[in-house]
């Protein structure tokens, strides 16, 4: 086989150039979104192809239910929605009397977030890292940093967007960090991922801070990644270690990571498309009330260019 | 190209590596799920070095980075280097026994291995600490029943 053209090694270098060209651009520019998303197009069958057997399964496991199932789960969400019925007429009523109270304070009012359902392709992209594939993209006006929560909690933010679908990281990625506030005090922290989905780690507090196993975290709304109130996790154990100046915090994600098929997608009130139309009032930021530049240097960082 | 290889059944051989490569797999063992990928472009660079060369290699790459949402160009080039090096040794590859020749092959999945964590600490993505290695033993105990498999079963409806 004499080889028409460049000879094997010239050609394996001038690949290897190229590849270098491309990672630096992608990695480091981020210029490369067009290429991706045509390439995605080619990718996006595979990823459906390989989901099918999971959703099949479930589908089994929907259509061969049992009458007597469908009937015990039926009453169990009954008695779920009634509870949760009496729970909203409360939460309205509350609504209603904060916003009185926010104009009173002259500050601005808290909108509603816009949510979107999507489905979680059953895809492994890294056996190290906390990703995933959802089966919502461009065309439903998905965009980067966008937060994903489930029914529990926050799970995660949107990293990449492609047409048709798009790749998440969750909370507990060792490469996310999470701005959340104390729900008990507001004392406002960083809940590190650790690569392992039941642990979350609180490395920024002092000794002396006032945080309690149990504690609620929720998001603080700060570095604009995450809207702000929705719980993220609960306090695990607090080891106030007297030779350190900080104390060891280990939380444990509210979200199901792992374990969940489907996520919301929330946005953020800037974000919002156009066809709900909110943006007579000023920027319409979610945070008005507390200092936001306080921990500007400690936002949402993840590994993601 | 030319009428006397059928290119479907490789196509076909590389969709399922693919799906493999991202299959969903218990968190457990999910470290040790052997580089499909990788594994397939080393048998077909080795069986037809003239075809499957280089070039090919690096654009199934491209297209895996898309599927794991790599940094674009990550497998493209460790891929063209299997190829390369498969190429460059395949005379003799050919010819060893099974055993010897997966151990080769995990040697080359090794040296891919590296390029990763090269790439994969210049991103600030590196994580997996000693795991890393663990697709290096994979493709070793997969390589047997894969070349009996792709030789059998896709490798016959090639020709003609």
């Amino acid at each position: 086989m004499f080889t028409r053209g460049p000879s094997l090694g010239m050609r394996l270098f001038l690949l290897a150039v190229c590849s270098i060209l491309l990672m630096y651009l992608d990695h480091q520019r981020g210029h490369l979104q067009t290429v991706r998303q045509a390439l995605s197009v080619a990718a996006y069958p595979i990823r459906v192809i390989v989901d099918l057997p999971s959703r099949a399964f479930l589908w089994a496991g929907d259509a061969l239910s049992t009458r007597r199932s469908l009937q015990e789960d039926n009453t169990q969400l009954r008695e779920e929605q009634l509870e949760a019925r009496v729970r909203l007429q409360r939460l309205e009523t509350l609504q209603a009397e904060n916003d009185r109270l926010r104009a009173l304070l002259e500050s601005r009012p808290r909108l509603p977030d816009r949510i979107l359902v999507a489905e979680i392709l059953s895809v492994d992209l890294d056996p190290f890292r906390h990703r995933l594939v959802i089966d919502r993209g461009i065309a439903d006006g998905l965009y980067v940093g966008q937060a994903m929560l489930d029914a529990a909690g926050v799970v995660g933010q949107v990293t990449r967007v492609e047409q048709l679908s798009a790749e998440a990281i969750m909370i507990s990625d060792p490469g996310h960090a999470t701005p959340v506030e104390i729900n008990r005090n507001g004392l406002r922290t960083i809940a590190l991922g650790t690569g392992d989905s039941g642990r979350l780690l609180l490395p920024f507090l002092p000794n002396n801070a006032d945080v309690k196993a149990g504690d609620l975290l929720v998001t603080s709304g700060l570095g604009d990644a995450f809207p702000y109130g929705y719980p993220v996790a609960r306090v695990l154990t607090v080891d106030r270690r007297p030779g350190e100046p900080f104390a060891e915090i280990i939380a444990d994600p509210s979200a199901a990571l792992n374990r969940e098929r489907e996520v919301l997608l929330v946005w953020q009130q800037d974000r919002v498309p156009d066809e709900t139309t909110l943006s007579d009032d000023g920027d319409g930021t979610t945070l008005s009330d507390d200092g936001d530049g306080t921990e500007d240097a400690t936002t949402a960082a993840d590994a993601e260019p | 190209m030319s009428n006397r290889y059928r290119i479907w059944p490789v196509l076909a051989f590389f969709l399922v590596a693919m799906s493999l490569e991202v299959a969903p797999m218990p968190e457990a063992v999910a470290p040790w799920r052997p580089p499909w990928v990788a594994l397939s472009v080393i048998y077909w660079s080795m069986h037809r070095p003239g075809r499957y060369g280089v070039g090919v290699a690096w654009l199934i790459g491209l297209l895996l980075d898309v599927l794991k949402g790599a940094v674009l160009g990550q497998n493209a080039l460790s891929l063209a280097l299997a190829a390369y090096v498969t190429i460059k040794l395949c005379q003799r590859l050919r010819v060893f026994p099974i055993w010897q020749q997966a151990i080769s092959v995990s040697l080359i999945i090794a040296v891919l291995g590296f390029v990763g964590f090269w790439i994969d600490g210049m991103t600030g993505e590196l994580q997996g600490g000693w795991l890393r290695l663990a697709p290096i033993i994979s493709s070793m105990v997969v390589w047997p029943p894969l070349t009996w498999f792709a030789d059998r079963f896709v490798a016959s409806r090639v020709r003609r």
